[in-house]
């Protein structure tokens, strides 16, 4: 059984250590402990409101943790003397729902954080966009804006944007939850080829098929904590916990994996 | 089948058309009798709508209302600087920015709570009354600063509804990609709060336009002040009359235009 231990903090990219959150008084998370190696996809699972999202938006400090520690490239970027706007340049986030800029085209939303926040001059940064762009397909609409887009296309965006300041971490949050059930497709083809060029990825999905074939490996979160982690096929296949067992029979009869 | 239809809607429309015309024109005929059959129209004519009073006045009232428009303009662009100033103050979170806060919320209730007129005599003749060097005594100064203090107030709330109603999803995204908050509200809020608040924006500067009358208090020779003068040298009110129907020739345009941006706004949202 493989579990988050053997890997090392010093080689992590990202390390959370005993992660609390609350809301209101409630434990949202209740002292998480995860490691993402460089080139690793991890996928998180779980029931709605178990925190895979929270989780995500603690680690890029959206979140005001209430305790613990979160590490990048093994520097303690919670410690309150850290600029969170600093942290947050080594991390692209895809949210639910593409949060694009509705007022800005498609090429201005991808290169408003190289321009404005890593100080690329405009031509770099639109030659780099429309590199990006061509390569999810979508170059042409480059000067379109997001209204204009399906939700395949928006969220194919919303991902080049997060990709266009090479960020050593990516954080996905339940990327395909909002789409429509055909174009789920084109976003998972998007990440998987993510995947295979090494990129270090942490994601919350309901897409168990998908964690099967990407993830290195899959966690499992319940009420707040780290169940079961380990390879997809062993937390997917033969889970040890018996919370994990529940878990994957109610998604297995709802059809979805 | 399909030519006999139209043939029907088209005679339905020349109908309603038609009892549309002719009901304006009785309800014009009622108002027009009543008014020109009462005992005093006579008198009242001859002291509000005479025409010769009228274009001996124009000049001077012409000359006042320009002085106006300079001081809308001017004000204007104060007012949405100092706005949106104020605005983005109000939303500033965490306890080091309380004073702050608490400033802009104190300037907003005041300014907004205190009548316009008051606010006038106040700057206009208290501010001068203190005999401090350096404070101007020129009462088109002194008017625009009282307007500029009342609006802004106004303004102010219009663009902080603005703000409030961009989602907060906009602003996770924003600093997701590690945009300051400052960068953050001039790049990715204010801009869509602008948007939103637009035809709200217009509204109240249709307001200041002919509030910009209200300086006359303080002795600007604006339109307001020209038409008393000069009422007062012919012992006729026509030209209060004539600066009214200039303000309000100068607002239809405003209010056309903040027509316009009410509708494009609707069309946009029902897009989105």
């Amino acid at each position: 059984m493989t579990t988050n231990a053997d890997v090392s903090t010093a080689a992590s990219v990202l390390s959370v250590r005993n992660l609390v959150k609350r809301y209101a008084g409630q434990p949202v998370l209740s002292g998480i402990d995860l490691d993402v190696a460089e080139h690793e996809v991890v996928v998180l699972i779980g029931a709605s409101g178990s925190g895979k999202s929270t989780l995500l938006r603690c680690v890029n400090l959206l979140e005001e943790l209430d305790d613990g520690q979160v590490f990048l490239d093994g520097v303690d970027i919670s410690d309150p003397r850290v600029d969170a706007d600093v942290a947050r340049r080594a991390m692209g986030v895809v949210f639910q729902a593409f949060n694009l800029f509705p007022h800005l085209s498609v090429v201005d939303n991808v290169t408003l954080a190289p321009r404005v926040v890593h100080g690329v001059s405009r031509e770099l940064a639109e030659a780099r966009a429309l590199e990006l762009l061509d390569r999810v397909g979508l170059a042409n609409r480059a000067r379109s804006y997001p209204d204009r887009l399906s939700g395949g296309q928006q969220q194919r965006v919303a991902i080049v944007r997060a990709l266009a300041y090479d960020p050593r971490l990516l954080l996905f949050d339940e990327i395909t939850s909002a789409l429509d059930p055909e174009l789920v497709g084109e976003v998972l083809a998007l990440v998987r080829e993510l995947a295979g060029q090494g990129r270090t990825i942490l994601m919350a999905t309901h897409e168990m098929g998908f964690a099967r074939q990407v993830a290195d490996r899959v966690c499992f979160l319940d009420g707040g904590v780290l169940v079961e982690s380990g390879p997809p096929e062993q937390v997917l296949g033969d889970p040890v916990h018996e919370r994990t067992r529940q878990f994957l029979r109610r998604i297995i009869d709802a059809g979805r994996l | 089948m399909q030519r006999e239809r139209l043939a029907f809607r088209r005679s339905r429309s020349r109908r309603s058309t038609a009892v549309a015309l002719v009901s304006t024109l009785v309800f014009a005929a009622v108002a027009w009798f009543g008014v020109t059959s009462a005992p005093g129209w006579p008198r009242v004519r001859q002291s509000f709508f005479s025409l010769d009073a009228a274009v001996r006045a124009l000049p001077a009232v012409l000359e006042g209302l320009w002085l106006n428009v300079r001081v809308l303009v001017v004000c204007e662009a104060l007012i949405l600087v100092l706005g949106v100033l104020i605005a983005a103050l109000r939303t500033l979170r965490g306890p080091v920015w309380f004073p702050v806060r608490a400033l802009a919320t104190g300037y907003v209730d005041l300014f907004r709570g205190l009548p316009l007129i008051i606010c006038l005599y106040l700057i206009g003749f208290g501010l001068p009354g203190l005999r401090l060097t350096g404070i101007p005594n020129d009462p088109v100064l002194l008017g625009g600063i009282a307007l500029v203090l009342v609006y802004s107030a106004y303004v102010a709330e219009v663009f902080r509804a603005g703000i409030e109603s961009v989602h907060p999803s906009q602003l996770a995204a924003a600093r997701s990609l590690g945009l300051n908050h400052r960068r953050t509200m001039r790049i990715v809020v204010l801009p869509q709060a602008v948007r939103r608040v637009l035809p709200a924006l217009l509204n109240d500067f249709v307001a200041l336009q002919k509030d910009c009358g209200l300086i006359s208090v303080l002795g600007a020779v604006d339109a307001v002040r020209a038409a008393q003068i000069a009422s007062a040298t012919s012992y006729n009110f026509t030209p209060y009359v004539l600066a009214g129907l200039l303000f309000v020739l100068l607002a239809v345009p405003s209010a056309r235009l903040a027509d316009w941006a009410a509708r494009r706004l609707a069309r946009r949202q029902g897009l989105a």
